[in-house]
């Protein structure tokens, strides 16, 4: 079957059986390999995208249900310069690295919501996130740096931010 | 891997200008499971480019412990480069140029520490060399900074990228011979250093093996038995392979040998392959799929059973002692106080969040093979004898792992994979879902332990007696079973033994992140708080009393071990961090109140020592909340990158929670937990705040991805004695019916 979806701002129209997660006509078909598999049950969030700026499970979507714009990390920001992109690689929150497209799309979806969030309701927006390597207590520091970030006038560019010498 | 008399730097020059630096080595022969030990043809680590670009290669794979980037930082240092202008690259599997390409054991700092630095060295002097040659001055007048090399007499400098192709002509420095830097002066090791990989994961940049894609690469699903290597006998493949997208479906009958204990990667499993178009197509398809098994002689085992059969086992003489000295009965009769415990853990999962899987190509009688193994080199001898071809018709690219914790130190799913492809004769890509990984993983083993020891008077442990039953068939154990003669406190009480039976299992099991530790410590510190409660004593004070005490001898090191005869266990230091920790943690000053306290507990394992104080509470409801966790560590003289050491250390202690509410179970032989919602990791809601301390001491850097996990357990379930006078003598928590607050 035909759908018509927009995903990071680029509509785009996909031929694939109805229940087909979301999950896999991001990572499959749109070949945009951000967005993680891990559980298939909507338990540890490696998935999260946001649909209409809310985050969602995305193995849990079927493709049919899909009816608002979808974003994931790839369209947070064109060149890594959302304030969570910035805070997750200054702080360097990742081990493994692969629950963490998951934890920033949820972590950017309760800065748009809440710019300013408490410990509790980090906690909250963030406990359906898991992390295997154990990353939490830095995942913590970094959503209160990103909202540091997203509350000064100016973002720092990806070749500031890259200054401590890692390379792409 | 140790650079020796035989040991020599190769440079080569490029051909667009610039220089290779290569190491050739040849190691002392390694543990067989490690895989090939020597290299032959010169491993080019450094590539310096007439623009002054640095790329350093990385060897081995890396799995979230951080190994990618810190092998290239050590040879920065030496080496004297900017990191900023250094590139780091992903190496491919490849022995004839690599030695001991692996991820396992907390083993890459104490190989690569010595090697790596070297390698850096010598190519700062080849350097140095070729500009003092250009400026007809002498080489102990020049030095280097940040990727130039200079003549402070002459005021003159030149970078590296300027004078690469000149130093490709000079001859080699001696490696052994090479000037290593003072710590002090140190500007890469030991300043944090951000993941190499973190810009690509932040930014959703295809990065791990699951994102890996060949054009016309089809996807596979593999259903096996939910018991261990039950057969297919047959399945409806024509209703299947009608279904939408489908490529193809087919039987495999495997080549796992029967026997009476599992080998380690015993190699195909029996199952049903699904190929499609997509991986969505097949995972729907196997829905549908419908399977008559032959589950083989698994199918009869249950978790009770085991208990029952352990219990009655314990009553019996047990089948041999692993250890003895002095006269334990003779001292358990005549103690003033005797303790008696018996201690129960479960089969785990490793789980690591990215799911198994592998892209294989054949083509033409070879195949080539995208894998996040953490032994690669043992994938490619399985994958070369399952499909009948030589080894080096069998290339293995290194992908990213998302998390490792052991899991991909098998390579079921790699020759899965090249079974798939070589059958289909198409670019395959497999994945397992979920259920899949907790229905066959290699399973931390279970085990029962049975305790008696005994206190004199003055509360000094004069005899201690365990009973270890596990897994195996007469002297053949189960994998990751087996518990060292010299486990801690043997050596320390006077009257000691260690004895063993075994049971009966057709199980995978294996290693996960520091194997046997990982609950032998759960087990040996929560049993020395209990005596040290039974004693009357502090818990601090009793262990560093019994640490300070007389002690048997230590072994010799075990001949020809490579890393793992590292320096043997220390009470020195062991009793540095216990201290350490006790300071930090204010144990001494720790205001005793009902429902909260702090636990403590100290492991020895993978040559680091860690102790781990946990302050935790506990309500009427018995929901346990660690509020902090303080860690002391000696993992010796150099902490390479703090930054992510310390990510690590607190990921260990989140891990080790973790496990504490984890449980495999079967019945009629088959996995009970099939996905996170029963088998559950920890969740930020109950991660503590976790304080690290590094005691540095005078000893050369080891491993920490493993030692930092084992002591939290402990830590944590003498806390909840002190806090509620319940001994936690089984896992998971939940079984003495604790939750998480």
């Amino acid at each position: 079957m035909s759908f018509q979806l927009t995903v990071n701002g680029r509509s785009t129209t996909v031929d694939v059986p109805p229940d087909m997660p979301l999950l896999w006509v991001i990572r499959d078909v749109l070949n945009l390999k951000g967005t993680k598999y891990g559980c298939g049950i909507g338990q540890c969030g490696a998935c999260t995208v946001h649909l209409n700026g809310k985050a969602v499970r995305s193995c849990q979507t079927p493709v049919s249900k899909v009816n608002a714009p979808v974003t994931t990390l790839e369209g947070l920001s064109a060149d890594g310069t959302h304030p969570v992109q910035v805070a997750w690689l200054e702080i360097d929150v990742p081990q493994c690295g692969y629950c963490q497209a998951g934890q920033m799309m949820s972590a950017a979806a309760l800065l748009a919501k809440t710019p300013k969030p408490n410990d509790q309701e980090i906690t909250s927006a963030m406990n359906g996130n898991l992390c295997r390597c154990g990353t939490y207590v830095r995942i913590r520091q970094a959503v209160h740096r990103a909202a540091e970030i997203g509350t000064t006038s100016r973002l720092k560019k990806p070749a500031e931010v890259a200054a401590a010498g890692t390379r792409d | 891997m140790v650079v020796n008399r035989r040991s020599f730097l190769r440079v080569t020059s490029l051909a667009g200008g610039g220089v290779l630096l290569g190491l050739v080595v040849k190691p002392p022969k390694a543990d067989a499971q490690f895989g090939p030990p020597v290299a032959q043809v010169p491993n080019n680590f450094i590539k310096i480019d007439p623009d002054g670009t640095i790329t350093i290669m990385a060897k081995d794979p890396e799995v979230g412990q951080g190994v990618k980037t810190m092998l290239p930082m050590l040879i920065a240092e030496e080496l004297d480069a900017d990191w900023k202008m250094v590139k780091v690259e992903q190496t491919d599997f490849d022995d004839t140029k690599y030695a001991l390409q692996f991820a396992g054991g907390s083993l890459a700092t104490p190989f690569n520490w010595d090697p790596m630095r070297r390698v850096g060295a010598a190519g700062r002097e080849l350097l140095i060399s070729a500009a003092a040659k250009k400026w007809s001055v002498p080489e102990a007048e020049c030095e280097t900074s940040a990727g130039r090399v200079m003549h402070s007499k002459s005021n003159r400098s030149v970078a590296y990228g300027e004078i690469a192709s000149a130093a490709a002509a000079m001859p080699a420095p001696d490696l052994q011979k090479v000037k290593l830097k003072d710590p002090k002066d140190y500007k890469i090791i030991g300043h944090s250093q951000r993941g190499v990989d973190t810009p690509r994961i932040v930014t959703g940049k295809p990065t791990f093996a699951i994102d890996f894609t060949l054009p016309n690469m089809l996807f596979a699903v593999y259903q096996k038995c939910p018991v261990f290597a039950g057969k297919a006998v047959s399945a409806n493949l024509d209703e299947i392979k009608a279904m939408p997208g489908i490529r193809d479906a087919f039987i495999v009958d495997g080549m796992v040998k029967p026997g009476t204990v599992v080998e380690n990667d015993p190699g195909l499993e029996p199952g049903v392959a699904i190929v499609a178009d997509t991986w969505w197509h097949a995972q729907s398809a196997r829905k549908k799929l419908q399977v008559k098994w032959d589950e083989g002689k698994g199918a009869s085992q249950s978790s009770v059973a085991f208990a029952q059969k352990a219990q009655e086992l314990n009553q019996g003489a047990p089948a041999k002692t692993l250890r003895k000295d002095g006269d334990p009965d003779a001292a358990l009769g005549s103690a003033a106080k005797v303790v008696d415990a018996a201690y129960t853990y479960p089969f785990i999962s490793h789980a690591p969040l990215e799911p198994q899987n592998c892209t294989a190509h054949w083509q033409d009688g070879k195949i080539e093979i995208w894998s996040n193994s953490q032994i690669p080199g043992g994938g490619r001898t399985l994958v070369a004898k399952t499909l009948g071809i030589p080894e080096k018709n069998v290339t293995v690219h290194m992908q990213r792992g998302g998390g490792g914790f052991g899991r991909r130190l098998t390579n079921d799913y790699m020759v899965e994979s090249a079974w798939i492809s070589k059958t289909v004769n198409a670019p395959v890509k497999l994945l397992w879902a979920r259920e899949d990984d907790f229905t066959h993983d290699y399973y931390r083993p279970g085990g029962f332990q049975f305790l008696k020891a005994g206190l004199d008077s003055s509360g000094k442990i004069v005899a201690w007696r365990n009973h270890f039953v596990s897994w195996g068939d007469g002297d053949k154990p189960a994998n990751a079973s087996t518990m060292g003669a010299n486990e801690f406190p043997a050596r320390f009480v006077p009257n000691y033994a260690l004895h063993n039976t075994n049971q009966q299992l057709w199980l995978k099991t294996g290693a996960l992140r520091a194997p046997g530790s990982n609950v032998y410590g759960f087990v040996i510190q929560s049993f020395l708080d209990e005596l040290a409660h039974a004693a009357g004593k502090d818990p601090v004070e009793f262990r560093l009393a019994l640490l300070s005490g007389p002690a048997l001898p230590a072994p010799p090191p075990r001949p020809g071990g490579g890393g793992f005869a590292g320096p043997d266990f220390s009470a020195e230091r062991a009793s540095g961090v216990l201290k350490l920790v006790a300071e930090k943690s204010g144990w001494a000053k720790q205001q005793k109140s009902s429902g909260r306290a702090l636990g403590v507990a100290f492991h020895f394992s993978h040559m680091g020592y860690f102790a781990e104080v946990a302050d935790v509470s506990v309500s009427a409801e018995k929901k346990v909340k660690v509020h902090k966790v303080w860690v002391a560590a000696d993992i010796g003289s150099q902490i390479i990158n703090p930054n992510f050491a310390e990510n690590l250390t607190q990921g260990a202690v989140i891990d080790g929670m973790g496990a504490m509410m984890q449980e495999i179970t079967l019945e009629n032989g088959a996995v009970v937990q099939h996905n996170y919602d029963k088998h559950p990791l920890l969740r930020m809601a109950q991660a503590p705040e976790i304080e690290v301390h590094w005691l540095k001491t005078n000893n050369p850097p080891t491993g920490l991805g493993e030692p930092a996990l084992p002591p939290i357990l402990p830590a944590v379930a003498n806390a909840i004695f002190s806090a509620t006078g319940q001994r936690v003598r089984e896992l998971p928590l939940s079984k003495n019916g604790f939750s998480w607050a």
